[in-house]
């Protein structure tokens, strides 16, 4: 039997306005790193404050590392997290900010030069936080959520603000500390960047979960497509009503035409629009990837 | 429990030990220290009066055992606004800044984490009370011989009293006050919008108030936890000024402690 990093039942959160998180139900492995995306105001925020014991469910249920969402203090010695980014005491050093939360945890103090370190800010430990650039205080929120050398992580857009180098620097950790058995749970909105590092994904769309599970398993259910261009712009939508024709799904997005196909119909298409007298500029068979399963998935806009 | 609270106070002292904010704070507690008590002996004279409110501190008041401390116990109020202000600003500045939530994913026990501030925020109230005791009996002591004021009680077994009762009747009421500023941060969980309320209620709505009438001022917070300082008044005694004073903070720690723990952390 896997063994659960997190597991909700119908977990819920309502407001006056309305759901903000309408029974979700996910499961997260333990060792695993894994992605959880949605549009704004998805519920991503709302969800994970539940799970760190900030906010009350008004329904369902939730345990993390095998103790219910209801009890806290048994588990948040073991998570480390980083919520709605980085938030430190401007007027204290970044090393001084570190050791407020060390105090509170009762982690030892060297730990708190080791992260810094370990995030590339051993120079800059000393300097006041609010001199710090904005991929530096993702930094010290990222060691942050280090301190307690966490079972589980949970990241709300850990890679805000960094440059391509830090992302990648974030990546490599976080790939790290899943090998070391650590369950990372992070936000982003770099769905390229979720791709690469996670193996689960959970989706949230209107507070709602739509996907949750292996994202090999997610791009298993998408169709393959093909991106196809014309040399006169009118062509397109000739193209749309030739595919539909054919009895394939597609859509206009961003001046290409979108085709649900597999790569083999590629050929027949060409062949028609041939017929047609249709020039085509591009005709590229595409898999799905995590951008255009998202944008499938939530039906939001590019 | 305990090492939970006392790693709370630990967490909390470091940011109340920062030099700016302690020392910026002890700056202001010296200021009014020298301030009120070398008005309370340069104007002895004075036919305005050398007092609060125009009230005349005579040589021989000043000659008693309680003189040592007659300026001390007079800055209460003041040293009380700068504590209502420092534990309203470290309170809300939590919510203000988002830090809240960090420290309450390290602490989750949330009324431990109000005991833990409090503790700490105690400690710089004593702290505030001391220099303001040492400056304040130091400026007295020395201007006390140009004007002609006899010490001689001073520190004598009854004046030692004095000066300790004082002690505690300042640090009381001081930490009343704070903690009126850490309930007012709490509930309104933005420093400058918790300090100007206080603020505002204390020197302005307070005095107006018992201006048009005087009778409401034994009942109003901010009177009962100045007269605390000074130990009783004509008008209202130790004992009222202390149970009042009791309730009103009472009251407001357990409204602020049960919004603190039921209340969801969201921006």
């Amino acid at each position: 039997m896997v063994k659960l990093a997190i597991a909700v039942s119908d977990l819920s959160k309502k407001y006056d306005s309305g759901f903000a998180v309408s029974q979700a139900n996910f499961q997260v492995p333990v060792g695993t790193i894994c992605g959880f995306v949605g549009p704004n105001g998805a519920g991503k925020t709302t969800t994970i404050r539940m799970l760190l014991g900030l906010i009350s469910p008004t329904g369902g249920s939730g345990e993390i590392l095998g103790q219910s969402i209801d009890d806290p203090e048994k588990y948040l010695p073991l998570v480390g997290a980083m919520i709605e980014g980085p938030a430190f005491y401007p007027a204290l050093s970044g090393s001084e900010n570190l050791k407020v939360l060390a105090s509170l945890g009762g982690f030892p103090m060297e730990r708190v030069d080791q992260l810094l370190e370990q995030v590339g800010l051993a120079d800059r430990g000393k300097s006041k936080y609010k001199t710090y650039s904005l991929g530096m205080k993702q930094r010290l929120g990222i060691a942050a959520a280090l301190l307690p050398n966490p079972k589980l992580l949970i990241l709300d857009e850990p890679t805000n603000g960094l440059d391509p180098e830090g992302i990648q620097e974030i990546r490599q950790l976080l790939r790290g500390l899943a090998e070391n058995g650590t369950t990372v749970f992070v936000s982003s909105h770099l769905l390229s960047e979720l791709e690469l590092i996670s193996e689960y994904l959970v989706m949230l769309r209107k507070g709602k979960v739509v996907f949750a599970g292996a994202i090999q398993d997610l791009f298993d259910k998408q169709q393959p497509f093909m991106l196809v261009n014309t040399l006169n712009e009118n062509d397109l939508e000739r193209i749309i009503k030739i595919a539909e024709a054919a009895g394939h799904e597609a859509h206009i997005r961003d001046g290409v035409a979108h085709i649900k196909g597999p790569a083999e119909w590629a050929g027949t298409l060409n062949k028609l629009a041939f017929e047609s007298g249709i020039v085509l500029t591009q005709l590229s068979p595409q898999l799905p990837n995590l951008e255009e399963t998202f944008f499938e998935m939530t039906g939001e806009q590019k | 429990m305990i090492i939970s609270i006392a790693r709370i106070f630990a967490a909390e002292w470091r940011k109340l030990r920062r030099p700016t904010l302690l020392l910026g704070t002890l700056g202001a507690v010296a200021f009014f220290s020298v301030l009120v008590s070398s008005l309370l002996f340069l104007m002895i004279d004075s036919p305005n009066g050398n007092g609060d409110r125009g009230i005349r501190i005579t040589r021989e008041m000043l000659s008693l055992p309680s003189g040592a401390t007659q300026s001390f116990s007079s800055i209460g109020n003041l040293l009380g606004i700068i504590a209502l202000c420092v534990f309203a600003a470290q309170t809300a500045q939590e919510y203000s800044l988002g830090t809240l939530r960090n420290l309450l994913v390290r602490e989750p026990g949330r009324v431990r984490f109000l005991v833990g501030k409090l503790a700490s925020m105690k400690v710089f109230a004593i702290i505030m009370t001391l220099v303001s005791a040492v400056i304040s009996i130091g400026v007295s002591y020395a201007l006390a011989g140009g004007k002609n004021v006899s010490t001689d009680l001073w520190f004598n077994g009854d004046g030692r009293l004095e000066i300790g009762k004082t002690l505690l009747n300042v640090f009381i009421s001081i930490l009343g006050f704070g903690i009126i500023g850490m309930v007012l941060g709490i509930l309104l969980r933005s420093p400058i919008s918790s300090i100007s309320l206080g603020v505002l209620w204390l020197l302005i709505v307070e005095n107006i108030v018992g201006a048009v009438k005087a009778s409401t001022l034994q009942w109003l917070p901010g009177n009962q936890l100045g007269t605390i300082a000074t130990g009783g008044s004509d008008t209202i005694s130790y004992t009222h000024a202390l149970s009042l004073s009791g309730v009103y903070v009472g009251a407001a720690l357990i409204i602020a402690t049960v919004l603190f723990t039921k209340r969801d952390v969201a921006d």
